[in-house]
């Protein structure tokens, strides 16, 4: 079947529309979705083709979450519109004491098939409290799937994914990626397994390992740095947990060197982590340290030049790959 | 209740001034000189004025992520605010809040939210603060109609109950919360009914009258003062503009706005009540909108002329000691 070019909003309307005609227990939960198909018209056509089925509640974040779990455990398939991924924050009991920990505690009971969409992201000035990157926060809390796709096609098969998967997952898609157009496969089984990462521009000299909007970033830094003669390998993550550790070991073997790029502040970020994992499981293979690149350590500032300064850029991913490369 | 000619003419420049600078507010936004989004409280102007005559400049306030008004009732520089809403260095927060985070520590306004109902809990904090240093301050926090409905609202009207802290609730029942009606959202008739559940007393008033708003809150904040412990005050109003500037408001007729406008707009109706009174006329109305029309262009002028900060400014104002 052939592709068609839409945007990663379509794509993920697509995806529901798909998954909610499929399966009648799939249902949308959370504030000001029916008005305006979500605050970001994500929801387009849901509210009129699945009247019930998508709710808008009060602001009252503990019990939406709240409500995602329960009706996950007792035989829906809820989605959790988040309307900020900042707000996580508000519901943080109901995922990871609750969500995250339900199965394991009582012995594998029972299963918790809920998706918690989460816009996120920064790049639009909308300050300290609407721009975070927060799937760390969820990769360290077992129990969590972690999923961050980048291009459209990518946020529709993975959605579908996290819908038909039988665990929480926490769903980060990029407020400024959007309106973001791509090619998306037309056959409606088109799904990408939550655990695969793809390799998405091939390369000899250096691996560059991403997510999200991390990912238009090395692309762009992968064009320049060709100018140069530098030919990076661009591996986009796409789920955090699971992690595909056979892709990226596959691509370090090739490459010898690593740079890890999110938009997430590097403190503490999923770079640590992977990086921790490289050194650990490929340190023959290694002809650099593994740099990180990403956001500066502080929250998001208001004002255009700060924001700017603070988050990555594709001239920050060249300078990395330069180091490792020894250029 | 008599309120002397000259603070109520205070009270109707504060009005003013707040609907004229969230009016050059949107005419800027729409121009895209002001960054990012902002919410505007044109129409509330009665709440915001009405609570922030009865406050004395120590006590605190605590606002929403529609907080101009709020800001520009308790005493805050409209040059510093602007500024800010530019994402100038010479802003309130050198650039790094913008419209949905401006405070003025110095005159108590403890910051505006981005998080619907952040302020809530921080104010039973600082009603508690008030209490142990044994201090007569007040501490209000203004939240919205659905703001109501977040679980932190409970916690701290319950905290400050029990421990009769120095607080008033004032919730701005505006009808909307970004595309929900207040009545979809919550069981309840009036939002002041809420404050039986901790039993504080609870006032529902007509948030458009200021003088009423005044009346109540006055009684409010002199039971806090003398130890008698916190309030709840429900100021029906109405959102006059979108939730954000450039919504595209498909949940609401556009009648509905109308009507508010024209028949129940704060400004005029205490206007009318001045004139009546023989405390205003229209020309001194005019000089008033005048004045405040210079003032606001100076305010402008100093946004404008006012460098951005530099980009590493960004790494500054973290930790007090890094
Ligand atoms: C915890 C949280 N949830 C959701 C939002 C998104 N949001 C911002 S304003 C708003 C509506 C607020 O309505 P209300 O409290 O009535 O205040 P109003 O905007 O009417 O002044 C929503 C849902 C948020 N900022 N914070």
């Amino acid at each position: 079947m052939s592709d068609r070019i839409m945007s990663a909003s379509a794509a993920l309307a697509e995806a529901l529309h798909e998954e909610m005609a499929r399966d009648e227990t799939i249902f949308i939960l959370g504030e000001d979705l029916t008005a305006h198909a979500g605050i970001f018209g994500q929801f387009k056509g849901i509210p009129e083709k699945f009247p019930g089925r998508i709710l808008d509640t009060p602001i009252s974040e503990a019990a939406i979450a709240g409500c995602g779990v329960g009706s996950a455990l007792t035989g829906m398939r809820p989605i959790v519109d988040f309307h900020f991924s900042d707000f996580v924050t508000c519901g943080m009991d109901e995922f990871c004491n609750q969500a995250a920990k339900i199965r394991y505690m009582f012995g594998g009971q029972v299963k918790l098939p809920m998706v918690v969409w989460c816009p996120d992201g920064a790049g639009l000035r909308a300050a300290a409290q609407h721009s975070q990157s927060l799937e760390a926060w969820f990769v360290h809390t077992p129990g969590l799937k972690v999923v961050v796709p980048s291009e459209p096609a990518d946020v529709k098969g993975l959605m579908k994914a996290s819908i038909r998967d039988d665990d929480p997952v926490m769903f980060f898609q990029h407020k400024r990626l959007f309106r973001r157009e791509g090619h998306v496969p037309a056959d409606p089984e088109f799904i990408i397994p939550l655990g695969r990462a793809a390799v998405k521009r091939p390369g000899k000299d250096v691996s560059l390992l991403t997510y999200g909007s991390g990912f238009f970033l090395c692309m762009d830094a992968a064009l320049e740095l060709a100018k140069e003669g530098i030919d990076a390998e661009v591996v986009d993550l796409r789920s955090l947990k699971p992690l595909d550790m056979e892709t990226v070991a596959a691509s370090v073997k090739k490459t010898f060197r690593a740079v890890i790029v999110h938009e997430a502040c590097v403190t503490g970020g999923f770079g640590a982590e992977l990086a921790a994992r490289i050194q650990a499981e490929l340190f023959d293979h290694l002809d650099a340290p593994v740099l990180r690149v990403g956001a500066k350590d502080v929250p998001i500032p208001f004002s255009p030049p700060m924001e700017d300064f603070v988050l990555p850029k594709p001239a920050d991913v060249i300078a990395a790959v330069k180091t490792v490369c020894y250029r | 209740m008599s309120t002397d000619k000259k603070k109520l003419l205070e009270m109707y420049r504060t009005m003013v001034t707040i609907r004229q600078f969230e009016t050059m507010a949107g005419e800027y936004f729409a121009a895209g000189q002001i960054p990012g989004f902002i919410h505007l409280s044109i129409g509330q102007e009665g709440s915001s004025t009405g609570v922030c005559s009865c406050l004395r400049p120590d006590d605190y306030v605590a606002t929403t992520h529609r907080g101009h008004g709020h800001m520009i009732a308790k005493g805050a520089d409209l040059k510093r605010m602007v500024a800010e809403l530019f994402g100038k260095v010479t802003g309130y927060c050198k650039g790094k809040g913008g419209s949905m985070h401006i405070a003025d520590f110095s005159i108590g306004i403890l910051g505006a939210n981005g998080v619907v109902a952040g302020g809530l809990p921080l104010i039973a904090g600082a009603g508690l603060s008030i209490k142990l240093r044994k201090t007569d301050q007040v501490a209000v926090v203004f939240f919205g109609d659905g703001a109501s409905n977040r679980g932190p609202v409970h916690e701290a009207m319950n905290m400050a109950a029990i421990w009769k802290l120095p607080v008033l609730f004032v919730v701005e029942n505006n009808q909307w919360a970004s595309t929900t009606p207040q009545g979809y959202a919550c069981a309840l008739g009036d939002l002041c009914q809420r404050a039986a559940g901790y039993n504080m007393p609870g006032y529902s008033v007509d948030g458009n009258d200021v003088l009423a708003v005044r009346e109540t809150t006055l009684k409010a904040v002199a039971a806090a003062r003398q130890g008698e412990g916190p309030s709840m005050i429900e100021n029906k109003t109405y959102r006059i503009r979108g939730h954000f500037e450039g919504d595209p408001q498909k949940y609401r007729d556009q009648a509905e706005v109308l009507t508010w406008q024209e028949k129940n707009d704060p400004i005029r109706r205490f206007e009318e009540h001045l004139v009546k009174s023989q405390i205003l006329t229209k020309k001194k109305s005019k000089v008033i909108w005048d004045e405040v029309k210079a003032e606001l262009d100076a305010a402008l002028e100093f946004a404008q002329s006012s460098p951005y900060p530099k980009p590493e400014d960004a790494l500054q104002d973290l930790f007090v000691n890094a």
